[in-house]
């Protein structure tokens, strides 16, 4: 029953978000049994004992279900697993304890049964014992069910109650379990899959907290409260440091303080080039808890406010009144910056319970974004309306995701004038020259680049879908990340394309994507005449400090060079080689290109 | 109601882990004698698969089973046959 003493490991990974942090760690997919404790009466005992005896019985009789079914369709050898998770439900040590514990303890049978599985699960798996290790996923099964059946539907990732400062380890990060993370004490994020832009990411770096992905096999190597250090820079993560790995980055994570004091004091100054070329550094946004990290970073407004997570995690849909009020506050609060409202982007990867939607084989080409939109129109109407209503109260503008060509952004802006029209009916305030614009994402729509920017307002390139969609890479598959290059030639063309047919147009561009927040490519981007960028908050620092570090003129003679090149990695050469030529000290703070 | 207890050899393949130690307690389920398995010191219900395999008995050691009940004969000689089985 002796645990392996624990020497320091070192994993390598994707480095998702840049920091550095240390501390427990919290393996998600092993807490289920985060359970809030309830106190209860002594004449709700006899009530708890009997609900959990329910509990127990319901458990069995859907057990023995699944049994029968699997004997009846593979045969019996097959099925006799589940007699040992029916001997589990059978047990009268673990039945009685829980009983006697209900009654001496006085709390909710949910809560006492989850520590007493607790206990268990944790012997079971200092057993060195390969079938007891397994029983004990048979509990932790069986645990699962029976609490189920005790908390309703409740979920069992319990948020509400993680406390202290931890580093959460999981498989994968679910986006909806990643937005109840949020304005929880969390050091940072450690997975199995994903890679740069994965949600994950996007969410580690929105808290600014640091994120190493696609770790393979993470979850089997750490185990709960391991120590852990996480180096968001390299992608490195240090499970049971040493006494002198843990100074050497204590050094480290007090030379980024030292970076930050120096962001701080940018705070306020114009993201221009030395030779007065001036581009304007905007937010991604999500959630109203973010607000006070835009107004920190020095964002000069919101270029991305993503509206998925109305949707998420619940049964029913938002209503317009909900949205409006939200999107009028967070107008208000950024005007007179303006506040780009992203329509509905559900599908892919991100889907919501209270859209009954049917699966589909390749949910990223399948009906996600404005195609959802334009088949589900009153959900749209409802958002339409609500955005054009917080129009009226600060500088609102609106653009639409994953538009492939002319075609859908005129049903879209059909709607919209319908929507419209019925406002004006009713006399309610909006306002009417909202400016309308549409995400380059899709490469057909960089393609009709020239066609979309004579009846929009402006573009915003999601270079995330771009390059995914252009090198038909699956940006969560972690195995694909070598072929996800940024600076691949069809990519880097693509977007000069969609520049250059912007302004030809006379309207502006930004770049709302990850490219965004990497000061390489942002020199490229800059360098092919790109007006505006969009990031996480945390990043925008960095960013400005790289632009205010150079010449535009060296930036666009970079980027001519740089199409020139034949590979994503030449590219990627060539321009670190330049620019440290050029600015000695660019990377400064970049371990991976110092 | 009678009262045995009586040292065992653990001769099954894989001791009493595994299914030998599922099957043990499916036996000594089917009895009303309550059945108390120790092994040095620890003391274990021998009706409870989580007892059962918490005690971490291997093949070739001794263990006690002390029975009492009504059918305290049967139930031993029950599980020593079990217990016994080399296959």
């Amino acid at each position: 029953m002796v645990k392996k003493s624990k020497a320091e490991l070192v994993i390598k990974g994707i480095a998702a978000a840049s920091g550095i942090a240390a501390g427990p760690a919290f393996l998600l997919d092993q807490q289920d049994f985060v359970v809030p404790e309830r106190a209860i009466l002594d004449d709700e005992i006899p009530i708890e004992i009997a609900r959990f005896e329910e509990s127990i019985a319901h458990t069995k009789s859907e057990i023995q279900d699944i049994k029968d079914k699997i004997a009846k369709e593979v045969g019996g050898q097959e099925s006799q697993i589940f007699d040992a998770h029916l001997l589990v439900l059978e047990d009268c040590m673990l039945i009685d304890e829980v009983k006697k514990k209900i009654a001496s303890e006085k709390a909710s049978a949910e809560y006492i049964f989850s520590q007493v599985l607790k206990r268990y699960i944790e012997i079971f798996e200092n057993i060195e014992d390969a079938y007891i290790k397994e029983r004990s996923a048979d509990v932790s099964d069986i645990g699962r069910r029976v609490l189920k059946h005790l908390m309703g539907e409740t979920r069992l990732h319990d948020f509400d109650t993680l406390l202290g400062d931890i580093v959460i380890v999981a498989h994968d990060i679910s986006p909806s379990d990643a937005v109840s993370m949020y304005n929880k004490s969390i050091l940072g994020f450690l997975t199995d899959i994903g890679g740069q832009t994965a949600h994950t990411a996007i969410i580690a770096k929105s808290l600014g907290v640091p994120a190493v992905l696609g770790l393979k096999d993470a979850t089997l190597r750490i185990s709960n409260q391991d120590y852990v250090i996480i180096d968001g820079r390299k992608g490195v993560v240090i499970v049971n440091p040493t006494e002198e790995t843990k100074r050497l980055y204590e050094k480290e994570k007090a030379k980024l303080a030292l970076v930050e004091g120096e962001y701080v004091n940018i705070k306020d100054v114009p993201a221009e080039t030395t030779d007065g070329r001036r581009a304007s550094l905007m937010a991604n946004f999500e959630l109203h808890g973010e607000l006070p990290a835009v107004l920190r970073s020095g964002a000069e407004g919101i270029g991305l406010y993503r509206t998925e997570f109305f949707y998420m995690n619940r049964i029913d849909l938002p209503s317009e009144e909900e949205q409006f009020q939200e999107y009028r506050r967070i107008a208000e609060e950024m005007s007179p910056n303006p506040v780009v409202i992203r329509t509905l982007d559900l599908g892919g990867d991100k889907f919501v319970s209270s859209l009954q939607l049917p699966r589909e084989m390749v949910p990223f080409l399948g009906s996600r974004a404005i195609r959802l939109c334009l088949e589900e129109q009153e959900i749209f109407r409802t958002q339409l309306r609500a955005i054009l209503r917080a129009s009226a109260y600060g500088n609102v503008m609106m653009m639409y995701p994953m538009i492939a060509g002319p075609g859908e952004l005129r049903a879209a802006n059909g709607i919209l004038k319908g929507v419209k029209q019925r406002l004006r009916d009713k006399g309610i305030a909006f306002n009417e020259n909202m400016p309308v614009g549409v995400m380059i994402e899709v490469p057909a729509a960089a393609m009709t680049a020239d066609l979309l920017a004579q009846e929009v307002n402006f573009f915003s390139i999601g270079t995330n879908d771009l390059i995914q969609y252009t090198l038909a890479v699956d940006r969560a598959n972690e195995k694909m990340a070598q072929f996800y290059e940024p600076g691949h030639p069809a990519v880097l063309r693509l977007i000069r394309r969609t520049i250059n047919a912007a302004h030809d147009a006379g309207i502006r561009v930004g770049v709302c994507g990850e490219m965004a927040s990497d000061p390489t490519l942002a020199v490229i981007l800059l360098g092919l005449g790109l007006d505006s960028f969009s990031m996480s908050p945390t990043s925008i620092p960095q960013i400005k400090r790289a632009i205010r570090s150079m010449k535009f003129s060296d930036m666009e003679e970079l980027a001519r060079q740089a199409l020139k090149l034949s590979t994503g990695q030449e590219v990627l050469e060539f321009m670190v080689a330049e620019i440290k030529r050029l600015v000695p000290d660019f990377y400064i703070y970049d371990a991976q290109n110092k | 109601m009678p009262r045995i207890e009586k040292k065992i050899v653990v001769k099954t393949k894989q001791g009493l882990h595994a299914r030998p130690a599922a099957m043990f307690v499916q036996i000594a389920n089917k009895y009303s004698s309550a059945i108390v398995v120790r092994r040095d010191e620890e003391e274990v219900n021998g009706k409870s698969i989580m007892g059962i395999l918490m005690l971490g008995a291997d093949k070739g050691c001794e263990i006690a089973l002390a029975v009492d009940g009504q059918d305290a004969e049967s139930a031993l000689m029950d599980l020593e046959a079990f217990l016994g089985k080399e296959e």
